[in-house]
């Protein structure tokens, strides 16, 4: 350890608490104060929220009345509450589809968007463009396309012979299909992380393939994937979280309907505390909701790390 | 050897026409999405509802637009969203910029880690207790409770990409600032910090960009006429199930700022995207 110290430069990325040197030390002190603004804005927005969170869920807090403390209860009924239960498995069920399709797309998009030709530019920015347009208009217009009598979708569909669908206004098909329009609106990302990946390793390898007589198919699968692995492994990280959080498409386009059947964690939360107002049950159910992201989170980095290892 | 040659060639020529065909696959989806949106906003009522569908506006009319803006306050809802999002990413520079550069010299992966966090937790678990505390303060119903929240989103993006970006920056020539004098803060204000210019600006447009396409702080707090453009339009839905070209071209209004942005902008917005997997919400 200290003999890599002597020779590390200024921009040296390394564990943290590394000494340095005594007046690097120092500095690094002092360079909290820049932090500062910042830290206090945070721990208003931010830091106070999840406390305050914690206090509330073991409370029977509605927006107006007494605020009895009522310990566990809150939680308790998570475990009796059935439409708390189905919207856990609906979410488990949402995200699982909502990782592997843009994470498989993502990789071949980001494989495609490495290669060198013509209009690349243009072509990634197009690809690009359902993340950065705004949610709420994205998901109207799906809305509009998704009309069984007038909507564009079915008319495609009758085009190539078959049967119209009835998209999100049937319990069985609503949920492949909110799992579609989040793919297309979140597949860009995993591209762009995957595609930064690529973009770093090395290029001697596939010199070597080349000169071997490998295919494309060969290449990929015996030397991008395995190199640009622990990018797929962040990129769909990224997209799990966000595919448990997912929120403004879902609400635009079924506010959880039909009935409860596309009615996710995240818009059950939304109804109890903003609908019925039951922001203790809310509270404890955020909670439960924040748990479950950071243990899936830590069980897949875990495993990208003892991979790493290997 | 002229048979392995041209059977070399002909593999080149099939890879070729694999990847455009890969290409127009995986980016059709979009094409046609936007190009719908489009036709929807500049057709007529008539040729909206018509089955099968017309594609092509004939001729395009900007009748739906007026609707919008006749039928709406959509004026007011486009100033409340500019007001906010130019707040937020303002403030949020403001505070960022300096903490990433922070960060960054300190080494503190902690706090790092704590922006992490942030960027996991939904954004729905700060509105209970942020909803509460407006409400106690009598702020809702005003812009503000929108302008804070919406640093939920901004702060930890920028910080984020600035962090990045700083520790990219060699250190020389801020050493050599202090070396000659100079405090931390004059290191910081006149060496880092204009070096950091490209850093500065991803970390606007993409803050800017997340802020205004934001939705879920908006429709719970804000109040008739405090409403951002993404609650607005979602208003006009529930309003307005029927009429197809108002509603796109109320979606279109919305948008258009975030692509046209995305256009001009899309090398900054793709290096800032690659580097941190930022989104908001």
């Amino acid at each position: 350890m200290s003999a890599s110290i002597s020779s590390a430069g200024p921009i040296t990325v390394g564990p943290p608490e590394r000494k340095r040197s005594g007046r690097g030390r120092n500095y690094a002190r002092r360079y909290w104060v820049f932090a500062l603004p910042a830290a206090i804005v945070v721990a208003i927005v931010i830091v106070f929220p999840w406390i305050f969170t914690l206090y509330m869920s073991v409370h029977d807090w509605k927006v107006s009345g007494a605020t009895p403390f009522v310990g566990m209860a809150n939680y308790a009924k998570m475990l009796v509450d059935d439409r708390f239960q189905w919207a856990i498995v609906r979410t488990l069920v949402f995200t699982a589809a909502s990782v592997v399709a843009p994470v498989i797309l993502g990789v071949w998009a980001a494989v495609c968007f490495a290669a060198n030709f013509r209009l690349r530019g243009v072509a990634r920015t197009i690809f690009v463009l359902p993340m950065m347009a705004t949610p709420v208009a994205v998901a109207l217009v799906w809305t509009m396309m998704f009309h069984p009598q007038l909507g564009v979708l079915n008319y495609l569909l009758s085009l190539m012979g078959l049967p119209p669908s009835a998209w999100v206004y049937s319990s069985t098909t609503v949920i492949p299909t909110l799992v579609m329009v989040e793919t297309w609106q979140w597949t860009p990302l995993v591209m762009l992380i995957v595609l930064g990946g690529i973009a770093s390793l090395p290029r001697d390898p596939y010199e070597a393939a080349v000169l071997d007589g490998a295919n494309p198919w060969q290449m990929f699968r015996h030397i991008t994937l395995p190199l640009a692995w622990p990018f797929i492994i962040v990129a769909g990280v990224i997209r799990m979280i966000d595919a448990l959080k997912a929120f403004d498409t879902i609400y635009v386009i079924t506010l959880g309907g039909p009935g409860t059947s596309s009615e996710t964690l995240n818009i059950l939360l939304y109804q109890t505390a903003f609908a019925y107002y039951d922001l203790g049950y809310g509270s404890a159910m955020v909670v439960v909701f924040f748990v479950l992201i950071l243990l899936i989170s830590m069980l897949l980095l875990h495993v990208r790390q003892k991979q790493a290892w290997q | 050897m002229t048979r392995a040659m041209t059977r070399h060639r002909l593999r080149r020529l099939l890879g070729r026409v694999g990847l455009y065909f890969s290409v127009l696959m995986l980016i059709s989806p979009a094409i046609l999405f936007f190009l719908w949106m489009l036709s929807l906003a500049f057709k007529n009522e008539a040729d909206n509802t018509a089955f099968p569908p017309v594609f092509i506006p004939n001729p395009p009319t900007f009748d739906n637009f007026i609707d919008v803006f006749a039928k709406n306050d959509f004026l007011t809802y486009t100033i409340n969203s500019v007001i906010v999002s130019f707040s937020a990413t303002g403030l949020a520079l403001l505070l960022g910029v300096p903490a990433g550069y922070g960060i960054a010299k300190a080494k503190a992966s902690k706090a790092a880690v704590l922006i992490l966090i942030a960027r996991v937790t939904p954004g729905l678990s700060y509105l209970i207790p942020l909803f509460l505390l407006f409400q106690w303060l009598g702020l809702i119903g005003t812009l503000v409770p929108l302008v804070i929240t919406h640093l939920v989103i901004t702060v930890p993006i920028v910080v984020w990409i600035m962090i990045g970006f700083f520790e990219g920056l060699p250190g020389e020539l801020e050493e050599a600032a202090l070396v000659d004098g100079a405090t931390i803060w004059q290191a910081f204000r006149y060496v880092a910090m204009p070096l950091a210019r490209p850093g500065i600006m991803v970390a606007m447009i993409l803050s800017f960009i997340f802020s205004w396409n934001n939705f879920i702080f908006g429709v719970v707090l804000a109040g008739r006429s405090t409403r951002t453009l993404p609650v607005a339009v979602y208003n006009v839905l529930t309003f307005e199930q029927i009429s197809w070209g108002p509603l796109a071209a109320a979606a279109l209004i919305v948008t258009a700022p975030v692509l046209l942005l995305t256009l001009v902008m899309q090398k900054e917005i793709v290096a800032g995207l690659t580097a941190g997997g930022v989104k908001g919400g």
